[in-house]
This record gives C-alpha cells, structure tokens and sequence, in this order.
C-alpha cells in the first residue's frame, strides 16, 4: 500500500495494530460546531438526523479528520428514559432534575426500548446516513454513556454515592438495568452502521473512585458490558484521570483509551504501547484562548510524545470540543497534525533536544 | 492528637459514622468544641482532600467524609452557636448547572469547619444578585460544572461593579481546574481546587472583608 494515499480508516486501522500509518490519525470530535457551520441554534441542529450528517460532513470536509463523531450529547440517554434535557445557546444540553427520585424508584425502573424512543431513533437515523454517504472511508464513531456513570444523571452524583453505601443492593438492580440499556444502545448503533463505539466511563476514572473501588465495581462492570458489544470499542475517561488502571482497563477488552490531559501522555503511552491505543489529550476548555501558535505547539508537544511506533490518535481530552473554542484554533491543530504528523516522524530528534 | 485524627480519619474514610462520633464524643468533654473542630475534624478533611487530588482517596470519600462531619460538627455546635463563624455573611450556590455535588461537598466542609453559611441551591445570574443584596453578603461561592455557566460569572461581577456591591467571588469546579487562567479571566477574587482549600481562603477573604 503506498503509504500518502491511505483512507481515514486505513489509517486508523494501522495505528490500532501499532503500526505508524502515513501519519497520525486526527479526531476531532467536535459536536456543536456542526451547528455554527449550518448556522443554527444548538437545539435546533439536534434535532434533525439530517443536520447532524450534514454538520458532520461539513465539519470533515473543512478540517480533514480521520472519523465522523456521531454523537448528540450525553443526556440524550436521560431523554430516552423519559427525563429532562435542558438546552442552551453557547453550550451542550445538560440533564435536568433526576428522574430517580428516591432509592425504591429503582425497583420500579425499566430500560426503554430503543426502536420506541424518537430521540434514539434519530441517532440510529444519522449513523444510517453517515454510513451510507462515508462508506468505508472513515470510522463512524458511535457514543454510549457507561451502566456506571449513567446514574449520575439518572438520580444526582450526591444521590449516586448515597446508594453505593447505603443500599448496594438497589445499586445492584440499577447496574444490571442499564448494563441491559447500554448494551442494547452500542449494539443497535453498530447495527445501523457505527464502525466503533466509545463507552464514557469517567467514573471508573481515578478522578472519581480509587483503585480499589474501580476493582469492585466499574472494571467488572465494563468487561461484562464490553463483552457483549458486538464491534470494537474505545473507553473514555472524559478527562479523568487513569494511570494506576491502565492495566485492568486492558484487560476490559476495549481497544483504545482516550485520556486526561491532566496525566503524561509520554507516560500513559509507555504503558498502553502495543496492548492499547490512546487517544487524547489536548485540554479542550483551555483551547478556547489559545492562539494558532500555542495550537500548534501543542500538537507538536504530543505527537512528540505518544505518536512513535502508532497507537496513538491525536483528539481533545474529553471526546468533546467546547462550543467557544474559535475555528482557527480548530484549523491550526488540524494543520499541525497533517504537517507534524506524517510518518516517520524525522523531526523528533531535534525537536527532543532543544526541549 | 496525632492519633486521633488518624482514626478520626480512618473512620472518616471507612464510612463508619458510629465510630466517627464516638471518637468526637470522646474528646467533647476535654476540648472546647472549636478547637476540637480545628484540630481534629478539620485536619482529617483537609488531608482527605488532598488525598483526592493525589488519587488516594475516591470523591465518595471526600463526599460521605464531609457529610459525616457537618452531622458530628452539628451535635457539637448547633446552627445557631454564637462559636459558629458567621460574619461577615456568606452564601454559596452553583450557577446554571444541574450539578449540586461540588456545592453539596463544599457546603458541609465549611459547616463541618464551624462556618454558618446560606445555601442559595442552583440559581440563574438574577436570582443569585437579588439575593445577594437582599441577605447582605460578602463572601460569595460559586460552584460550576460547565464553561459557558463559568463564563457567566462575568456578567455577576459586572453586575456587582456597576452596582457598587463590594462582595467578594470565590470560585469552584471542573472548568476551573481544566484552565487556570479562567478564574481570573471571569472577575473572581479567588478560586479553590479542591473543596478543603475553601477552608483557608475563606480565612483570609474573611479579614479583608471585616
Ligand atoms: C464524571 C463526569 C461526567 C459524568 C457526570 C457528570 C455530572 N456531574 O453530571 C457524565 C459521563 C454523565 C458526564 C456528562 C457530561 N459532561 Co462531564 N465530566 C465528568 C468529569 C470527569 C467529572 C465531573 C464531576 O462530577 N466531578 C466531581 C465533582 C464533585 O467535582 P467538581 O464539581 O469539580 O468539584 C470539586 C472541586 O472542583 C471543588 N469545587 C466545586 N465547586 C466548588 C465551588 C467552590 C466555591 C469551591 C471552593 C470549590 C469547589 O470541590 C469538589 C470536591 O473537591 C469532568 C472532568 C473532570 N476531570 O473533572 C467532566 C466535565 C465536567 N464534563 C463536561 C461536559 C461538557 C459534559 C457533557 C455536557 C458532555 C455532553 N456534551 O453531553 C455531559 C453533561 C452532563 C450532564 N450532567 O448533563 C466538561 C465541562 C466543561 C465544558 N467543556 O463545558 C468537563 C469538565 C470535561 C472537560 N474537561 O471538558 N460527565
């Protein structure tokens, strides 16, 4: 294969078997920018399968990146359970008071089914388009919210804590219920034509619980739900942190992390180096003011440290661009990633040395 | 004192309440209540929350550790205690977000530190001003999950300049640990990493204000 003419999945391919491609593979997982581009309100771009295809195939023919990122936002997965989702006009949709209002509510609890919610119908709708328009030239990258850190938006994380002490039992029910939920959602999305899913499980992260406690509970949770997807997947720490687990979430049998920007990236790929590839990790609130210089010393700074030997797809750390980071901050990493990033990477020991 | 407040925090972080308030129980009688707050509750959830940022310690801890602590520090010195700090007076809330748990947290550490603090909930830019004049307050905490929520601090502290209101802004949460330049950026006075710094910044914006 001449190695300049390779498809966005192709090169994708090559880096999750750790080998260099023709260059780093570039996600930008960018949201809400398909609506600044069809120039219409958040709410309005959301709600429209049509749009968000359209959006997205803008947004890949303007940046050149390597996968359309067909997620809505995270609460959508609360609308399917009958909560509420409030929008705003510079942000994402955040979910609204929980639906779980006390402990014995969870006995009560059913997963929706997905063909008989609308707000999911829609996704499955633009992943079928998207799939149908890209064909085998890029990944479709599909979104599902883990059984274990749904629950914060399904009762409140206060509410959440309260019930793994005080009723594990409850917690229990409520895990089994939405590993159900959840493994329905990626299968349904893979069916419909998603290449990849990526399961958000920040509260696996060291962020949020220790070790220990990831041991009991959120490893166990995601190698029996990861399991049963039937495509790859990628787990994300949505900016959390993960290094002292690096290891277990190996051994989930996901394909790649996506990781925090608060850890070393040169660290974490030492690590995951051919067991696991890592997608990350540049910080995505503090884009916003960053220059196109600074945007472009950023991606050199992490490519220098994670992109040898593949393995690595340069993204922001949290599977989300904020809605205020300008576009020519967005072209300038893409730029830096299409100049920076060609294999092999010769410029790397000069760049090392005057560092 | 050193090894009660290893068991203090032992228990702390074991969820163990009982145990936790036999160990305050214990000491009531030998310590006054504010120096047995400061010696030994306060020093537990301080260590505990930098625990957390060093990854020791999960936010559940943080989280039950604080709650278990305003209950014991509640028995010892009631809401309405004259020992309790109070003044200059002091509300925190989260702005926009539906996310309670960085308050909540923040919120029982300083009642667990002896403050006495109103609790204004989730509010909206307008709401959180009218209240702030209406209950006179000096020291206001600001808790946010999301950038555009920490973007509209702006507008409150515009609010407090063309209005002449010399409240003080102390900031907290996710986009402010993500961009440390932000906090400055919105007009805040101070911002706090973790919940337990609260403590201490609380301390020193309490003697400029007074
Ligand atoms: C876990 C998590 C999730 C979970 C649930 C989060 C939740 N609480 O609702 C899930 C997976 C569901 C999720 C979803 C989303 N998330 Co999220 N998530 C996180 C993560 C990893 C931790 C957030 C958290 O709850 N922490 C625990 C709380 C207690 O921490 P805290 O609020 O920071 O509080 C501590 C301190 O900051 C301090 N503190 C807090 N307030 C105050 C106030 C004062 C005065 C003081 C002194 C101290 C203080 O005390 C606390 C304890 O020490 C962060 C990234 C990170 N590494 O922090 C992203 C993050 C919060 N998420 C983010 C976003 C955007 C989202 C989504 C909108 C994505 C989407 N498009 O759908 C959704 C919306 C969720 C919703 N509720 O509707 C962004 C927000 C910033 C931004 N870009 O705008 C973050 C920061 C990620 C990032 N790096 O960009 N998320």
């Amino acid at each position: 294969m001449i190695k300049n003419q390779m498809t966005s999945l192709q090169r994708v391919m090559a880096t999750l078997g750790h080998n260099e491609a023709d260059r780093v593979p570039f996600f930008l997982l960018a949201t809400m920018h398909g609506a600044k581009e069809l120039g219409m309100s958040i709410k309005e771009y959301f709600s429209k399968p049509e749009n968000v295809v359209e959006g997205q195939l803008k947004l890949r023919a303007k940046y050149r990146h390597d996968c359309i990122y067909n997620f809505y936002y995270a609460p959508i997965e609360i609308e399917a359970w009958g909560g509420e989702v409030i929008y705003s006009d510079d942000g994402p949709p955040n979910s609204g008071a929980p639906f779980i209002r006390s402990f014995d509510d969870i006995k009560k609890l059913q997963a929706p089914l997905i063909d008989e919610v609308p707000c999911l119908k829609k996704v499955l709708k633009s992943t079928q388009i998207l799939k149908e328009k890209i064909g085998d030239d890029a990944p479709i990258i599909g979104v599902v919210m883990s059984p274990f850190s749904l629950p914060i938006m399904q009762m409140g994380f206060d509410k959440y804590i309260e019930l793994m002490y005080e009723a594990p039992d409850l917690f229990n029910i409520l895990i089994t219920i939405n590993e159900e939920f959840c493994i329905r959602w990626a299968n349904a999305q893979l069916k419909a034509g998603a290449t990849a899913i990526c399961y958000f499980d920040p509260v696996s992260s060291t962020t949020i619980s220790t070790k220990e406690m990831y041991l009991k509970t959120g490893f166990k949770i995601a190698k029996r739900t990861i399991g049963r997807i039937d495509g790859p997947t990628a787990t994300h720490m949505a900016s959390g942190r993960c290094l002292p687990i690096v290891e277990n979430l190996i051994q989930t049998g996901t394909a790649v992390l996506g990781v925090s920007w608060q850890e070393d990236v040169r660290q974490l790929k030492t690590v995951c180096q051919n067991k696991i590839s890592v997608l990350g990790n540049l910080n995505g609130v503090e884009m916003r003011r960053w220059t196109p210089e600074k945007a472009e010393e950023e991606v050199k700074k992490a490519i220098s440290k994670a992109g040898s030997g593949g393995g690595f797809i340069l993204s922001d750390n949290h599977g989300e661009i904020p809605f205020q980071v300008p576009d020519d901050v967005l072209m300038a990493i893409s730029e830096a990633v299409h100049k920076w990033g060609q294999y092999p990477l010769h410029w790397l020991s000069d760049y090392r040395q005057t560092r | 004192m050193m090894n009660v407040v290893n068991d203090f925090m032992q228990a702390l972080l074991n969820v163990d309440r009982l145990l936790a308030k036999k160990i305050i129980d214990d000491h009531v009688s030998i310590m006054h209540p504010i120096q047995l707050i400061e010696d030994i509750v306060v020093v537990a959830l301080e260590r505990i929350g930098t625990g957390w940022q060093d990854g020791t310690y999960a936010l559940s801890q943080v989280y039950m550790s604080g709650r278990i602590c305003e209950e014991v520090v509640d028995t010892i010195l009631p809401p309405s205690d004259p020992d309790r700090k109070d003044q200059p007076k002091m509300a925190i809330c989260v702005l926009s977000d539906h996310h309670k748990l960085g308050k909540t947290i923040v919120y029982s550490l300083l009642r667990a530190s002896g403050f006495e603090l109103l609790d204004f909930d989730i509010v909206e830019v307008n709401d959180m001003v009218a209240r702030v004049k209406e209950q006179k307050i000096k020291i206001l905490l600001i808790s946010v999950l999301m950038l555009p929520s920490a973007l509209k601090i702006k507008k409150v502290k515009k609010i407090f300049k063309d209005e002449g209101l010399d409240t003080k802004i102390i900031v907290g949460g996710a986009p402010f640990r993500f961009d440390d330049q932000l906090w400055q950026e919105v007009g805040a006075d101070a911002m706090c990493e973790t919940a337990s710094e609260a403590v201490s910044v609380v301390h020193n914006l309490m003697e400029c204000v007074s």
